[in-house]
């Protein structure tokens, strides 16, 4: 695919950067094997023995401690990350795209401002956002429960200036005026027509919202106190500080890590063609 | 060189997108009915709390009558700026971060750019690999990396604690010199490999036609990247230093795992940890304030930095 130049590159240089590349693999790899490893040990292994090297394999038992431990709340956590980032993710896909689609489509006065009033939300830190938010919840009855989290995660400025440049890419105008001549409405166009084209990018979309909430950690730690709502993260982190007073509880935070990030390394390694058009388009701004 | 560059802007600048010929558009109705969906929850969740914070900070709560006497809320214009900045617990923390994003945001980008330079020579086997492995940690939740790295700088746990001792190194991850480097890494490993994708993914939009010229006179692979390359992608690389700031400014998460298992960890070792410090001990007119100064630096850095640059790059 890329230039079969007739410069001739030295060996020397070709294993120097062959060296390099591995070298940084390792990095990105080794904490990931560490805990693969130390999932499969039993807690008093994980000192005695050394770190990335297998010994007892007893990951299957870790897995049964750690999914019954308090009445299986990690199962439960589980769960809720699930539910917080699979639909937070599709509706706010949805919505991203009904604006962004309307921005890139249609002429009307303020346009340009409504899109700039946009792109300036991509640039506002959402962690200041949680502690007002958590106020405005609390008086509104709203704080620790599902919705706390979930109403502000289906916001992201970012899908909709995706969907704005996407739409203008993907969707010809002509096929738009057709439909319009068939008599189709506005939104009959959009869900028959265009969100057909689209489907790709909205893939793209969806996947960057969808990891951003799965790895968000500081909303729900500011709305939620009840254990039974928390996301993984929160969990984790909660049991994380704990690991001193209750015995074998390091062994289910590794294997729980380990858990809760398989699904995503699948769905990244699967779905790796949505990231690099998500990515492309990101840089071109 | 600049030529090519405002060009690639250019063309993207012709694609947001305006109909001609659609005879008046759509109803007024129509377009709200597309866009209050979003709008509704953004002004909501958004901007209703922006406001909000900004509104809070400019109150503050007194006392009638002495300790005992009942408290109120009453505007106190900028007395909370001024507790702010009066706050050492404030500048300790910003400095922290300032210190923080000097050396981790370069560093972190150079590793990148450098990686995504060599994924597009043709000197380099194995590709698919070497991207995937520096992406992958984009799918780790940042509190679940910190809390694997807690484990790999752990005196009685590490791996790499052992090696390093082994070749007669005495390495403490979590003391007071090193635990702030240790968050950085935290950060560094990751994050570059989302950066290095969005480099690779502008150079991979580069023809390769512009090339042909500076091979025919001769012009090392080295060169290519410094010289015609890394300028093309100047925008990129803008887009993720501001990224990079933003996320900077933000930190939270990752420093309180590190503070689970590190007492050289304060819980104001941050701006954000500061803020969310202060509001926990009741005080939300304060941590609005610290919110507010956090987010007008982040937008000042950010803004800053895309006017500087992009000025000296010609964009």
């Amino acid at each position: 695919m890329s230039n079969q130049t007739p410069i001739r590159e030295s060996r020397v240089s070709r294993t120097a950067v062959m060296a390099l590349m591995f070298l940084l693999a390792i990095y990105f790899l080794l904490p990931i094997y560490f805990l693969i490893v130390a999932a499969t040990k039993p807690q008093g292994d994980l000192a005695s023995t050394f770190g990335l090297a297998f010994s007892h394999f007893d990951l299957f038992k870790n897995l049964g401690t750690l999914f019954s431990r308090s009445d299986g709340i990690f199962g439960r956590w589980a769960l809720n990350s699930v539910i917080y980032a699979v639909l937070g993710a599709a509706v706010g896909t949805l919505i991203s795209a009904l604006c962004g689609y309307a921005l890139a489509k249609f002429k009307f006065r303020g346009r340009e401002f409504l899109f700039s009033v946009i792109l300036g939300g991509v640039l506002v830190p959402t962690t200041a956002l949680a502690l007002p938010l958590f106020l405005l919840f609390s008086a509104t009855g709203i704080v620790n429960t599902y919705l706390a989290v979930f109403l502000p995660s289906i916001v992201s400025p970012f899908g909709v200036y995706l969907a704005r440049i996407f739409t203008a890419a993907a969707v010809p105008e002509e096929i738009l005026e057709s439909a319009r001549l068939d008599g189709a409405g506005e939104f009959r166009t959009f869900f028959s027509v265009a969100l057909k084209l689209l489907t790709p990018s909205l893939v793209t979309i969806f996947l960057f919202q969808f990891v951003g909430i799965w790895n968000n950690f500081f909303l729900p730690m500011v709305m939620l106190q009840k254990e039974s709502l928390f996301p993984i993260t929160l969990g984790l982190y909660e049991w994380n500080g704990q690991t001193a007073r209750v015995s074998l509880l390091q062994e289910s935070v590794i294997t729980g890590a380990l858990i809760s990030i398989v699904p995503v390394i699948i769905v990244f390694i699967l779905l790796q063609r949505f990231w690099r058009t998500g990515l492309a388009s990101g840089s071109i701004k | 060189m600049t030529d090519i560059a405002t060009r690639g802007t250019r063309v993207v600048a012709t694609t947001g997108g305006r109909s001609r010929h659609n005879g008046g558009g759509p109803r007024a109705g129509t377009i709200i009915a597309f866009l209050i969906p979003f709008f509704l929850p953004f002004v909501l969740f958004y901007l209703v709390p922006i406001a909000y914070a900004i509104g809070q900070s400019f109150l503050v709560v007194r006392r009638t009558g002495g300790q005992y006497g009942t408290s109120y809320t009453t505007f106190g214009g900028f007395d909370q700026y001024v507790q702010v900045f009066q706050n050492t617990e404030f500048w300790n923390s910003i400095g922290r971060i300032g210190l923080f994003g000097i050396v981790q945001v370069p560093v972190m980008l150079f590793v990148a750019l450098i990686m995504a330079l060599l994924l597009d020579t043709p000197l380099l086997k194995l590709k698919a690999f070497f991207r995937i492995a520096a992406f992958m940690p984009y799918a780790v939740p940042g509190v679940i990396a910190a809390i694997m790295w807690s484990f790999l700088y752990s005196p009685q746990l590490s791996p790499v604690v052992d090696v390093l001792k082994a070749i007669g190194l005495q390495p403490d991850f979590l003391g007071p010199g090193a635990v702030l480097w240790s968050a950085a890494n935290v950060s560094t490993w990751l994050w570059t490999g989302y950066n290095m994708l969005i480099m690779f993914s502008a150079l991979q939009a580069i023809p390769q036609e512009l090339y042909e010229a500076a091979k025919l006179d001769g012009a090392s692979n080295w060169a290519i990247a410094w010289k015609i390359k890394v300028p093309i992608i100047a925008p990129s690389i803008i887009l993720t230093t501001v990224f990079s700031i933003i996320g900077t400014l933000q930190l939270y998460g990752e420093p309180a795992v590190l503070r689970q298992i590190s007492s050289n960890i304060s819980s104001t070792f941050t701006p954000n940890m500061l803020a969310y410090a202060v509001a926990s001990g009741n005080n939300y007119q304060q941590a609005a304030a610290i919110s507010v100064v956090i987010a007008v630096v982040t937008f000042v850095l950010s803004f800053g930095f895309m006017r500087l640059t992009s000025k000296r790059a010609g964009l």
